[in-house]
């Protein structure tokens, strides 16, 4: 428990690092969707199921739906032949 | 790109005036990363047309000072201590004798399920004893969806065939007919809806609550919208379903919570029975307090994705 416990903390570490480094922001936000899923592993661990739920439904659900949408809205996710033909242009 | 010489004013005027396409520039631009060559527009949508910035935005050279990065750093470094300050100052973790002396912690375990019916401790709390905090949380949810209704709106938009035109528009961008997530969610869809009623109406019993069943329950009426579109979800869930789910759950929650909180400050019976605590039917207004919440949460989640995706209902 205890190796499983420092093997998803240290994988948090390693998410929100990478969130923040990271240019692609579809990539970013995939990132941060397995931090909140890792996350409400860490909350089960930690003996507290409410939050552990809630976390898996907001956290790593909805907040990222929702940031998907916002990232549609503003063009930041296109289709590959898309964005070839722009760097050209 | 050549720095100009940052000046408070300017900087704060180019924000002003740039400041609603600003973020679509810079994350272009920074995906890219050649010089600006104006607003990328994409080829079918419709976009409000912006001032292209000039080449020297203000903006960015106030961005690239020395003193504004310095004065970040300060920030980023007074947060940090700020942070670690207050964990430092709190109770050891996983210690199990720093709570005992908590007379506060001591009350709840002891009387929470005697007192208000529930198995689950959390949900005695914050419905109960901190229910007027949970009665605040849902009110910044429906808040929130009434502002993001007022900024993103197309309803405000005074010409009624541009309203139509867009509409038209945001559906036909719509996820077309996907054959795998629509067999996903043909399949996941009822599961996940059973189970968000169950986090719901177990909410006393169990782990769970109003709030994480109806995020549960939201995130099944994005899904199924994503996989069978606007039209499939609008024969049972519309732009009037959220608003009078929304208004009545609220006003039941104040109204219920309201007489709970008059009859107990005047040390009057309210009438409502506890219930043999581990029924599914007890712990007095648990259950119904629970329920409404997700009624609220879910609509909310369900109504501030579609405003994102298309500005209406």
């Amino acid at each position: 428990m205890e190796a499983l416990n420092v093997i998803l903390l240290l994988f948090m570490i390693v998410c929100a690092v990478a969130v923040a480094l990271t240019k692609n922001l579809l990539a970013a936000l995939i990132t941060f969707m397995a931090q909140g899923l890792a996350m409400s592993v860490v909350w089960m661990l930690l003996e507290a199921p409410d939050l552990a739920i809630t976390e898996a439904a907001v956290g790593a659900g909805v907040s990222s739906i929702l940031m998907f949408a916002a990232l549609k809205k503003i063009d930041a996710i296109r289709e590959k032949g898309e964005a070839d033909e722009e760097t050209k242009a | 790109m050549k720095k100009q010489k940052p000046d408070f004013f300017s900087a704060f005027h180019a924000w002003l005036e740039y400041g609603g396409s600003s973020l679509d520039r810079e994350m272009t631009e920074s995906l890219e990363n050649k010089p600006e060559t104006g607003t990328v527009e994409s080829k079918n949508k419709p976009k409000s047309k912006k001032k292209t910035p000039p080449q020297n935005n203000p903006r960015r050279a106030y961005a690239d000072a020395w003193w504004y990065r310095l004065l970040a750093l300060a920030v980023a470094a007074a947060m940090i201590w700020l942070l670690a300050e207050a964990v430092a100052r709190m109770p050891q973790f996983g210690n199990a004798d720093t709570l005992a002396d908590s007379e506060l912690t001591e009350f709840y375990v002891e009387h929470t399920k005697e007192e208000t019916g529930a198995m689950n401790i959390v949900t005695g709390i914050i419905l109960d004893y901190r229910g007027f905090d949970t009665l605040g949380e849902s009110h910044v949810l429906f808040i929130a969806v009434c502002t993001v209704l007022l900024m993103l709106s197309i309803y405000g938009e005074k010409d009624e065939e541009t309203r139509l035109k867009r509409n038209e528009m945001e559906r036909h961008f719509e996820p077309g007919d996907d054959v795998i997530l629509q067999s996903a969610a043909r399949l996941l869809t009822p599961l996940i809806f059973v189970y968000g009623i169950y986090i719901i109406l177990n909410g006393h019993l169990s782990p769970g609550g109003g709030f994480s069943g109806g995020a549960v329950l939201g995130a099944g009426l994005i899904l199924y919208q994503n996989a069978f579109g606007y039209e499939k979800i609008e024969r049972f869930f519309t732009y009037k379903t959220f608003k009078w789910v929304s208004v009545c759950s609220l006003l039941f929650y104040s109204l219920a919570k309201g007489y709970h909180f008059f009859t107990g400050a005047n040390h009057m019976d309210s009438h409502i029975s506890t219930g043999v605590p581990g029924n599914i039917l007890s712990g007095g207004l648990l259950l119904p307090l629970n329920f409404v919440v997700g009624c609220v949460v879910a609509c909310t989640m369900y109504a501030l994705f579609t405003m994102f995706r298309k500005g209406e209902f």
